[in-house]
C-alpha cells in the first residue's frame, strides 16, 4: 500500500500576483481594455496637471485687491476679500457672531447624536429639529434680549442656503411621511387628497412655485397683509419637496412584506403604534438612499431662489462678480460655490452610507 | 360534536363561538356558512386542501381578515367594526405565521418586548423578564440579543411562538407553523407546540402534520370549499371518515 504524501502549497504563477497581477487583471484584460486603459491615462494627463497648476502652484491666495493677482493662476483672493458675503449676505458685521453661535450650537448638539453610548438620542433629536429652530430664528432675526433686529431681506449668503435646506429637510420629511402614509390609506377623502397633493406639486417646477409664493401670492390675500418672502419661499420649498418624499417613502411602504403589517396587527398594536415602532423603521430604512437623493436635490434647488430676489450663497456670488473692481473671475467663484455645494452634498452622501451600515441588521423577513 | 376530555364540558361558555359565518372575496364565496364552537383548553387541528379557507378561517378570528355575514365572539367579546372589540381580542388571541413575521430591525428580546410594552404598558425590565422566561421555555433563551437573521427558521419560528406568549394570551393560532420549515427543523416546533398544548393552551392549528394531530388535537376539522365537512376524535377522524372527500384526502396526504 504507498502512501499518500500531500503535495506542497507552490506560490502562485508570478503574472497572477502582485503589481504585475494586478495591471493584467485590472487594466490590461484584453485588447479593448488596453486601448480605453491608454485613452484614459491620456486624458488624465492632459487634465490634471494643468487644473492643479491653475488652482494650486500658481494660485494668488493672499492680498486684498485685484493687483494681488499676478500669478497667472487662480485668483484665490477675490474668494477671500469678498469671503464673508457669501458667508453671511448682507447681515450686519457686528452681529456675525449670532450665526456663528448657531453654527457652533448646532454642530455641538449633533455630536452626542454619533456617540454610540448617549442615551437620550430621541429626545435631542426631537430638541434639535423643534427646538433649536426656534433659538436659532431669534438669534438670527434678533428683536429681543437686547439684540438688535435684522429683517429677513438681510440674511444671506451660505447662511441663508443653510437655512432653506434645513428648513426644507425639516418639514419636508414628517410632511412626505404622512403623505406617503395618506395615498396608502383605506379612507378614500384621505387617500384622494394626498393623491391630489402630490400631484400637483410634483408636477409644477419649482421656480413656478417660488414665483408664485412672491408674486401671485399677495395678489390673493387682502390689502395690507404682507408675510415674510423667506417664509414664503421656505414653505413654497418644504411643501414641493414633501411630495417627492412621499413618493419616495411610498416606495419603502410598499416593499415592506404583508406579514410585517399583519403580525403587528396580530399583536394588537394600533396603526401608529405598527407603523411608528414596525414599519416606517424598516421601510424608511430601505429608501435612505432615495431621502438622501431627495436631500441633496432639495439642498442644490436652493440656488433658485435667487429669482425671488432672496440672496443665498450663489447669488451673493453672482452679485461680486458683477463687482467692476473684480471683473473677470467668474471662474473662480464658480469653482468656490461648486466646491463648497460639493462638500455639503458629499458629506450627506457619506453619511447616508454609514447611517445604512449601521442600521444593517441582516435581511429576511 | 365530541370532547375527548370531560373536565372540558364543564366550562360552559365557549373561547370561541362562530355562527353561520360567511366571506366573500369579491365574488369568491371564502367560508360558506361555518359554524364552529370551542372550549377552553381545546386543541383543533385544522386540515384541507389548499385554498379551502382553513387560514382564513383561523384569520377571522383576530379579524386579519373580516367576516361579511354571520357572528364571531371571542372570550365573551362579539368581532364588530368596534376597534375596541377587535383590540380587546387581539390582546386575547396570539398567532403564529407560515413565515414566522418577525421584526428583523429588533433583537429577537425587543420582537418579544415590544408588544407588552407598547399594548400592555408593561415596564420594560418586567417585560424583559417574561420576555426571556418564554424564550427559555421555547429553548432558545442564548440568541436573546440576536437579530432574527441570524437565525434558523425552526430558531425563528419558536421565537415567534415566543413573542405571541409574551403578551400572555387565552388563544393561540397557528397559521401552518411548519410548512415554511426545512424538514429537519420541523420536529423542534412542533415540540414547542406540544408543550404548549400540555400546558392546557386553547390552540387552533392549521397544519398539516397529522401526527401532530394525532398526538396533540382533542378534534380535526377538515375543510374543504370553504365548509367544514367533517370533525371528530382524531382517532375516529382518521380511521373511520365519514365523507368520501375526507377519505380522499387522507388517502392523498397518508399514502406517499
Amino acid at each position: 500500500m504507498s502512501t499518500h504524501t500531500p503535495h506542497p502549497d507552490l506560490s502562485p504563477p508570478i503574472t497572477n500576483v502582485g503589481v504585475i497581477g494586478w495591471l493584467r487583471t485590472n487594466l490590461f484584460s484584453s485588447w479593448p481594455n488596453a486601448i480605453l486603459t491608454f485613452a484614459a491615462a491620456f486624458v488624465i494627463l492632459a487634465t490634471i496637471p494643468p487644473l492643479i497648476e491653475w488652482a494650486f502652484i500658481k494660485a494668488d491666495w493672499v492680498g486684498d485687491s485685484r493687483d494681488a493677482c499676478t500669478s497667472g493662476g487662480a485668483c484665490w483672493v477675490f474668494v477671500g476679500v469678498r469671503m464673508n458675503q457669501f458667508m453671511y449676505g448682507l447681515y450686519p458685521e457686528a452681529e456675525y457672531w449670532r450665526i456663528n453661535l448657531a453654527a457652533v450650537l448646532i454642530v455641538v448638539l449633533m455630536i452626542p447624536l454619533f456617540i454610540e453610548r448617549f442615551r437620550w438620542k430621541l429626545w435631542l433629536g426631537l430638541f434639535i429639529l423643534v427646538g433649536y429652530p426656534i433659538i436659532a430664528f431669534f438669534l438670527f432675526s434678533g428683536g429681543i434680549l437686547g439684540l438688535e433686529y435684522v429683517e429677513t431681506s438681510r440674511w444671506g449668503g451660505l447662511t441663508l442656503t443653510l437655512v432653506l435646506a434645513s428648513v426644507g429637510m425639516a418639514a419636508s420629511f414628517p410632511l412626505g411621511i404622512l403623505l406617503a402614509l395618506g395615498r396608502r390609506s383605506t379612507m378614500p377623502i384621505v387617500k384622494s387628497v394626498c393623491v391630489v397633493f402630490i400631484e400637483f406639486w410634483r408636477g409644477v417646477p419649482l421656480i413656478t412655485v417660488l414665483f408664485m409664493s412672491s408674486v401671485m401670492l399677495p395678489l390673493f390675500l387682502p390689502e395690507g397683509t404682507n408675510f415674510d418672502k423667506l417664509l414664503r419661499a421656505m414653505i413654497g420649498i418644504a411643501l414641493f419637496q414633501s411630495a417627492y418624499m412621499a413618493e419616495v417613502v411610498r416606495g419603502g411602504l410598499q416593499a415592506i412584506p404583508k406579514g410585517q403589517y399583519e403580525a403587528a396587527q396580530a399583536l394588537g398594536l394600533s396603526f401608529w403604534k405598527s407603523m411608528g415602532l414596525i414599519i416606517l423603521p424598516q421601510a424608511l430604512k430601505l429608501v435612505i438612499p432615495g431621502i438622501v437623493n431627495t436631500f441633496i436635490a432639495l439642498f442644490k434647488d436652493t440656488t433658485l431662489v435667487l429669482i425671488i430676489g432672496l440672496f443665498d450663497m450663489l447669488a451673493t456670488i453672482e452679485a461680486a462678480l458683477a463687482d467692476p473692481n473684480w471683473l473677470g473671475y467668474a471662474i473662480e467663484g464658480l469653482t468656490f460655490a461648486a466646491f463648497v455645494y460639493w462638500v455639503f452634498c458629499f458629506s450627506m452622501s457619506r453619511y447616508s452610507m454609514a447611517l445604512e451600515r449601521k442600521l444593517h441588521t441582516g435581511h429576511s423577513r | 360534536m365530541s370532547d375527548s376530555n370531560p373536565n372540558l364540558a364543564a366550562s360552559d361558555k365557549p373561547m370561541i363561538e362562530m355562527r353561520q359565518v360567511h366571506k366573500w372575496y369579491g365574488q369568491f364565496h371564502v367560508l360558506k356558512d361555518i359554524d364552529l364552537s370551542v372550549q377552553k383548553g381545546e386543541r383543533i387541528v385544522i386540515c384541507g386542501p389548499s385554498g379551502s379557507g382553513k387560514s382564513t378561517m383561523i384569520r377571522c378570528i383576530n379579524r386579519l381578515e373580516e367576516h361579511q355575514r354571520g357572528q364571531i365572539i371571542v372570550d365573551g367579546t362579539e368581532l364588530t367594526d368596534d376597534v375596541k372589540n377587535v383590540d380587546q381580542i387581539r390582546r386575547e388571541v396570539g398567532m403564529v405565521f407560515q413565515h414566522f413575521n418577525l421584526f428583523p430591525h429588533l433583537t429577537v428580546l425587543e420582537n418579544c418586548c415590544l408588544a407588552p410594552i407598547w399594548v400592555r404598558k408593561m415596564p420594560r425590565r418586567e417585560a424583559e423578564q417574561i420576555a426571556m422566561q418564554y424564550l427559555e421555555k421555547v429553548k432558545i433563551p442564548e440568541q436573546a440579543k440576536k437579530y432574527p437573521g441570524q437565525l434558523s427558521g425552526g430558531q425563528q419560528q419558536r421565537v415567534a411562538i415566543a413573542r405571541s406568549l409574551c403578551m400572555n394570551p387565552s388563544i393561540m393560532l397557528f397559521d401552518e407553523p411548519t410548512s415554511a420549515l426545512d424538514p429537519e427543523m420541523i420536529k423542534e416546533v412542533l415540540d414547542t407546540m406540544i408543550e404548549l398544548a400540555e400546558s392546557g393552551m386553547t390552540m387552533l392549528c392549521v397544519t398539516h402534520e397529522m401526527g401532530f394531530a394525532k398526538t396533540v388535537a382533542n378534534r380535526v376539522i377538515f375543510m374543504d370549499g370553504g365548509e367544514i365537512i367533517e370533525q371528530n376524535e382524531p382517532e375516529e377522524f382518521f380511521n373511520n371518515p365519514q365523507s368520501d372527500r375526507t377519505k380522499l384526502f387522507l388517502s392523498q396526504i397518508l399514502e406517499h
